[in-house]
């Protein structure tokens, strides 16, 4: 017989401290380097550029956002039929992510625009119709690549969350006389939408730091106007510099917001 | 013509898997505040004649009528039958709450959540009246401190109690437990089975699937066993226990103990 050992009650581990010799020397480095890129680099174009700047990132922001929630709301049909059938809508849905995930994003943005756009411009019909201001401008072929890709990446995440979404409680809602569009509507989808989140959370970033493909087919988002600053004054570091800053900004809000939405449920364990 | 008072009429229920018959006409009528247990061994198909009674399986054939109404039944076109009118079987659904072995509670809501969303979203109560109702249920079950707690920082007892709650919060004609204590671990059976002998001897009717035969014994008025997809023998809890008739109810029984 092994004696009765108690165990030493649990103390948590002190929080380090911020100011550990290793973070000090570091934050150091850091700071010498920002005051390098500040003191010995050129920033007197800035405040030309300001305005234009600020236009560039709301294009940039437009341009997620309105992608993110349509392709979203096309991501969720197209996961769905993949879990309930029927077969040839659920096969539809495959082959149009699969084709979709399986293409690089810029040569379908450049199918659309330079291949379907100049096919527009050869009929009449088209150019005389009311859509033609629209057609002939560059950003709907930018909005319409991104938004089909945000939905096929997008439908493949929510066809795994709505199976993963546990039979039982499908079940439970059943029993209890839910119709199916109630089911879907106030079980199903929030509880798939829920269980999707991190990784939506990742897959809107990604999608952000794909707007800026955009600006090879002329829109102007906030890439597009740091473009014109480096052609305008032959700097290559420092536009860059801060094109990094603001998308490094951009991605932290992201993440930030979608950690207030995850929070708002929370899970054990995760 | 079914007469008044009975809650549950079950006639000659079969249930085909494929090439296997789980049941074999089974028929069972449950009289209004009667607690019938419902045991059995593993294959015995006691779970799937419960899930038959809400349509949670489709009977292969047979009828269900609940408080005097018969779930309207047409053939499937493959030998079975599916519900010919989907409003009516909601409707009848919604009233006879069902306890899962599981759980099954919507993770995603809190209990309280989960506890008024069927009164509100199916039977139409008003929201404030069924706020006051499920807090009142969940005093009862002791659970009203966790009313905001999500089910996934419950411990099982708690999570099945908060079911029951559920379940009571719809007015059910009958409730349709399912091993309500089998997923628990033995610590935590009791306050469930607590709770579930409470509303028994509030002639609360209920169809009860269990491996619990003491409890079983105590609460119900009524006891079935079922094997091989058949009712091999029924009758008060005292006699099934105490003087069992057939051969593999005294193995059973005894195997049991």
């Amino acid at each position: 017989m092994s004696e009765p050992t108690t165990l030493p009650a649990y103390t948590a581990p002190r929080p380090r401290s911020l100011f550990e010799p290793h973070r000090i020397v570091l934050m150091a480095i850091f700071a010498v380097l920002v005051f390098c890129v500040v003191w010995f680099m050129r920033w007197d174009w800035l405040p030309n550029y300001g305005t234009r700047l600020a236009y560039g990132v709301g294009e940039t922001l437009i341009m997620l956002f309105s992608t993110a929630i349509v392709g979203f709301m096309l991501a969720v049909p197209i996961g769905l039929v993949q879990v309930t059938g029927p077969r040839p809508l659920s096969w539809l849905a495959l082959t149009f992510c699969t084709i979709i995930r399986g293409t690089p994003l810029l040569l379908q943005l450049w199918m659309l625009y330079y291949g379907l756009g100049s096919l527009f411009a050869q009929y009449p019909e088209i150019r005389q119709s009311f859509l033609w201001p629209y057609l002939r401008q560059a950003w709907p072929y930018g909005f319409t690549a991104l938004m089909i890709s945000f939905a096929a990446y997008e439908g493949e995440v929510m066809r795994g969350a709505f199976a993963g979404v546990p039979r039982g409680e499908l079940e439970a809602a059943e029993a209890f006389g839910m119709s199916r569009f109630k089911l879907f509507w106030r079980i199903w989808l929030p509880r798939a939408i829920h269980r999707a989140l991190p990784t939506l959370n990742g897959e809107t970033v990604l999608q952000l730091k794909a707007t800026p493909l955009i600006a090879t087919i002329t829109v102007v988002d906030v890439y597009g106007v740091i473009s014109r600053v480096r052609q305008d004054t032959f700097l290559t570091y420092e536009p860059l510099l801060l094109l990094a800053l603001i998308y490094l900004c951009l991605t932290g809000l992201l993440i930030w917001g979608f950690r207030l939405l995850e929070n708002r449920i929370p899970t054990r364990g995760a | 013509m079914t007469e008044p008072g009975l809650a549950i009429q079950v006639t000659d229920l079969h249930k085909r898997f494929g090439p296997l018959e789980v049941l074999k006409g089974v028929s069972l009528e449950a009289k209004q505040g009667d607690v019938i247990a419902i045991i059995g061994g593993s294959g015995s198909g006691k779970s799937t004649f419960l899930r038959c009674i809400n349509l949670l399986e489709l009977p292969t054939a047979g009828r269900v009528t609940v408080h005097g109404e018969t779930i309207e039944m047409k053939p499937d076109g493959q030998g079975g039958l599916m519900p010919a009118n989907r409003k009516q079987v909601q409707r009848i659904r919604s009233r006879l709450a069902m306890v899962f072995q599981s759980f099954n509670l919507w993770q995603h809501m809190t209990v309280l959540q989960n506890v008024i969303e069927v009164p509100i979203h199916v039977l139409g109560v008003p929201r404030d009246q069924a706020i006051a109702t499920a807090e009142a249920l969940l005093k009862r079950v002791g659970l009203f401190e966790k009313r905001d707690a999500y089910p996934a920082f419950l411990s099982g007892g708690q999570q099945q109690r908060a079911a029951i709650a559920r379940a009571l919060a719809v007015q059910p004609l009958a409730m349709l437990f399912d091993e309500p204590t089998s997923a628990l671990d033995p610590e935590l059976v009791g306050e469930v089975l607590t709770v579930i002998g409470d509303l028994a001897r509030e002639k609360r009717t209920m169809l009860l699937v269990t491996h619990e035969m003491k409890f079983a014994r105590e609460v119900s008025n009524h006891v079935v066993f079922l094997h091989n997809g058949m009712i091999e023998e029924q009758g008060p809890p005292d006699q099934i226990f105490g003087a069992p008739k057939s051969e593999r109810l005294k193995k059973f029984i005894s195997s049991i103990h």
